[in-house]
């Protein structure tokens, strides 16, 4: 294992048993997340996309132990933290933070933002009395709130400054890893390429790796330097961010990111000649919009595990063959390797995915 | 003639606190057929506009004029308005599951719709046209889903259910507000498309509601950018994203991630936008813009048309100016020419 990987997970599987109703006991399991291997660099921005329900935050929580795997393991700068006992968990826990979504959610509005930035110093016993204060002082400094507004309820903050209170919050203890859970969601255009901008500046200054979840393409786009895409509790596509938005392999990326509206009606005039990550026009889907996929809800059913097939725009062949083997997708050993029926379908068009390792 | 005008529109929200100048002098009018896009961020007053067009802001101090085929709609009576609502104009909500009633099956809540509107339909009658809408906004198995609760539909199909309710009694103009925004990308695709392909069937004039420029982008023929209760800008939707003039516009647009560009740093707007309460004085963008003058601390600009072009219009001082210097050019060329 190379030195500089932090993170890597292998084989990740979470299931959650359904809530029996009733008399009734249900045997019923949903597959969040359904044998998923990465790994994260010292220093880089993976993202995660996909829909709603398709797994990212559950894979999030499951790194950061806040769930329990079913199956697999999660290697911490060289360390099994999946079967970490609680109390052993407190240094990872050091180094390895979360910045939630909701900004009004993740902050308990009785608390003051002073007491809520130093509740890391105070549970990990690392700093106290006026040196926490100082301390908690210069974060605020850090993700640029006044230090003088210590004593303020969260309430008094707008948006965009309680997203900066979490960011604090997360990075008082100089985590090595972040991990952002769609930070940036709740925020209004002006306010989200403040707190963009904050984090990027931040993950030079302090040396920070960030695990990147959003279902905003063009955001993930914007800070990540590889790119994962998720789909029914599976990575279906990975790679460096550009290769995977310039030139999706997998037709659920293609079809994601023809989703896409872009803030430029232009750009309708090139659709359908750069393949399916390029932009469509709404009036005609043929031209470059992929067809879509049904909603992910259905995951408790083992024969939607066949994901894409229903949906997808390759060839006939596909849909009596059965579905690619997991292994093929694994980060760290290949790249964009597409199922081999789309390359079947797709073939003579696309390039051949070439074997690289990250 | 436009079918909805809405002339220098005032709405303003007593509290404890103070008072709310949720909407200051809007105007805008949408025309048979098109799409209107209402541009900007949480707190711009642009669903306040709208829900006061259609009599849903209780409480409120409003005035102005907000003409709808020949009728002001804000001095109707409450039966009026009743009649127009859901007939002549419709409106699809941000939030799906919340606004479809939890304890009644879809199809039966679009059939009472119909049949409170136009009371000679009979009930089969109105649950088969219950079930056509879901078909025309592509529900699979209509006749089968009409029977279901909202729960059992998902975000996506909630909405599209919302849309069909909206379009039983073929309005004229659909008041779409936020319709995409708690819905994924695809689904978002699809929700639009049906709004689209509904649009081209039947002619229906939509007000689309967003703080998405993709969205406009993709839909929108004219676009108004709000901010802090008033128009910032007002153009065709080509002229708001390739030739804007007001700074706001200008800032919105540049701190969106480019989707092909190179990673850079993003241009931010700085600060936050202002409370609706204390505004400040002049123009209400000043402390956040870039190019602010002496002269924005204390004069508010007014909507005016730039470049001569009067379907164009801003609010700022610097195409304003830039307006008077050319006329004043012309005028002392054109006076050169002549002598």
């Amino acid at each position: 294992m190379s030195a500089d990987v932090i993170v890597r997970v292998t084989d990740a599987v979470k299931h959650f048993p359904v809530q029996s109703s009733g008399l009734r006991r249900s045997r019923d399991v949903v597959h969040a997340v359904d044998g998923v291997s990465l790994e994260i660099r010292r220093g880089e921005t993976v993202g995660l996309v996909g829909e709603t329900g398709c797994g990212k935050s559950t894979l999030a929580r499951c790194i950061a132990r806040l769930h329990d795997l079913t199956s697999g393991h999660v290697e911490f700068e060289g360390q099994d933290i999946s079967r970490l006992k609680p109390r052993h968990l407190g240094k990872v826990r050091r180094e390895m933070q979360m910045i939630f979504q909701d900004p009004y959610g993740s902050l308990n509005p009785k608390r003051r933002v002073g007491s809520i930035i130093g509740d890391p110093f105070a549970i990990h016993g690392i700093a106290s009395g006026q040196d926490r204060k100082r301390r908690v002082q210069e974060m605020m400094e850090l993700v640029g709130l006044n230090p003088e507004h210590f004593n303020r309820f969260p309430a008094e903050f707008s948006g965009g400054q309680r997203q900066r209170i979490g960011v604090a919050r997360a990075l008082a203890l100089r985590p090595k890893l972040v991990i952002c859970d769609e930070p940036v969601s709740a925020l209004d255009v002006s306010i989200q390429a403040q707190v963009l901008n904050l984090l990027t500046d931040l993950q030079q200054q302090l040396d920070l790796t960030y695990l990147f979840i959003s279902h905003d393409l063009s955001v993930v786009r914007h800070v990540s330097d590889r790119l994962m895409l998720m789909y029914l509790g599976k990575v279906v596509e990975s790679g460096p961010s550009e290769q995977v938005y310039g030139r999706p392999r997998h037709p659920y990326s293609g079809a994601l990111l023809s989703a896409v509206p872009l803030p430029d009606p232009r750009a309708d005039e090139g659709a359908g000649e750069g393949g399916p990550g390029r932009r469509r026009s709404v009036t005609d889907p043929p031209a470059g919009r992929v067809p879509l996929p049904p909603p992910v809800a259905r995951r408790l059913n083992p024969s939607v595990r066949r994901r894409s097939r229903s949906w997808c725009p390759g060839s006939e062949i596909r849909l009596n063959t059965p579905p690619p083997a997991t292994s093929r997708w694994r980060m760290g050993r290949t790249w964009l390797r597409p199922s081999r029926h789309w390359r079947r379908s797709c073939g003579s068009s696309s390039p051949k995915p070439t074997s690289r390792r990250f | 003639m436009a079918l909805l005008e809405v002339k220098d529109l005032h709405v303003s929200f007593p509290t404890d606190d103070g008072v709310v100048q949720a909407v200051r002098g809007v105007s805008f009018s949408v025309e048979r057929g098109k799409t209107l896009g209402i541009v900007g961020e949480s707190g711009s007053g642009k669903s306040v506009s709208t829900q006061t067009i259609m009599g849903l802001t209780r409480g409120a101090n409003i005035s102005g004029e907000a003409m709808f085929d020949g009728r002001d709609l804000l001095k109707m009576s409450r039966e009026e308005l009743q009649h127009v609502r859901g007939r002549e104009i419709a409106m699809v909500f941000q939030d799906p599951l919340s606004s479809l009633h939890p304890y009644y099956r879809v199809g039966w809540q679009i059939v009472e719709m119909i049949r409170n509107h136009e009371k000679a339909v009979s009930k089969g009658a109105a649950r088969q046209r219950a079930i056509d809408l879901l078909k025309l906004v592509g529900i699979p198995q209509p006749d089968v889903r009409v029977d279901d609760f909202p729960h059992q539909f998902s975000g996506g199909m909630r909405q599209r259910a919302m849309i069909a309710m909206a379009m039983a009694l073929n309005p004229q103009l659909l008041i779409a507000d936020e319709p995409t925004t708690a819905l994924d990308v695809t689904v978002q695709a699809q929700v639009l498309n049906v709004i689209e392909r509904l649009q081209d069937e039947f002619g229906t004039a939509v007000i689309m509601i967003t703080h998405d420029l993709g969205v406009i982008a993709e839909t929108a023929d004219d676009v108004v950018v709000m901010y802090a209760g008033a128009i910032m800008e007002s153009a065709d939707r080509d002229s708001i994203f390739y030739d804007h003039h007001h700074p706001y516009t200008e800032g919105l647009l540049r701190s969106l991630p480019a989707y092909g560009g190179e990673r850079e740093r993003l241009n931010q707007i700085a600060g936050q936008p202002p409370s609706l309460i204390n505004l400040p004085s002049g123009c209400k963008f000043h402390p956040r813009c870039p190019y602010v003058m002496d002269r924005c601390l204390v004069e508010e600009p007014v909507l005016e048309s730039v470049d001569r072009r009067f379907w164009h219009r801003s609010a700022c001082w610097l195409s304003h100016d830039a307006a008077e210097r050319r006329a004043e050019r012309e005028r002392v060329t054109g006076e050169a020419a002549t002598a």
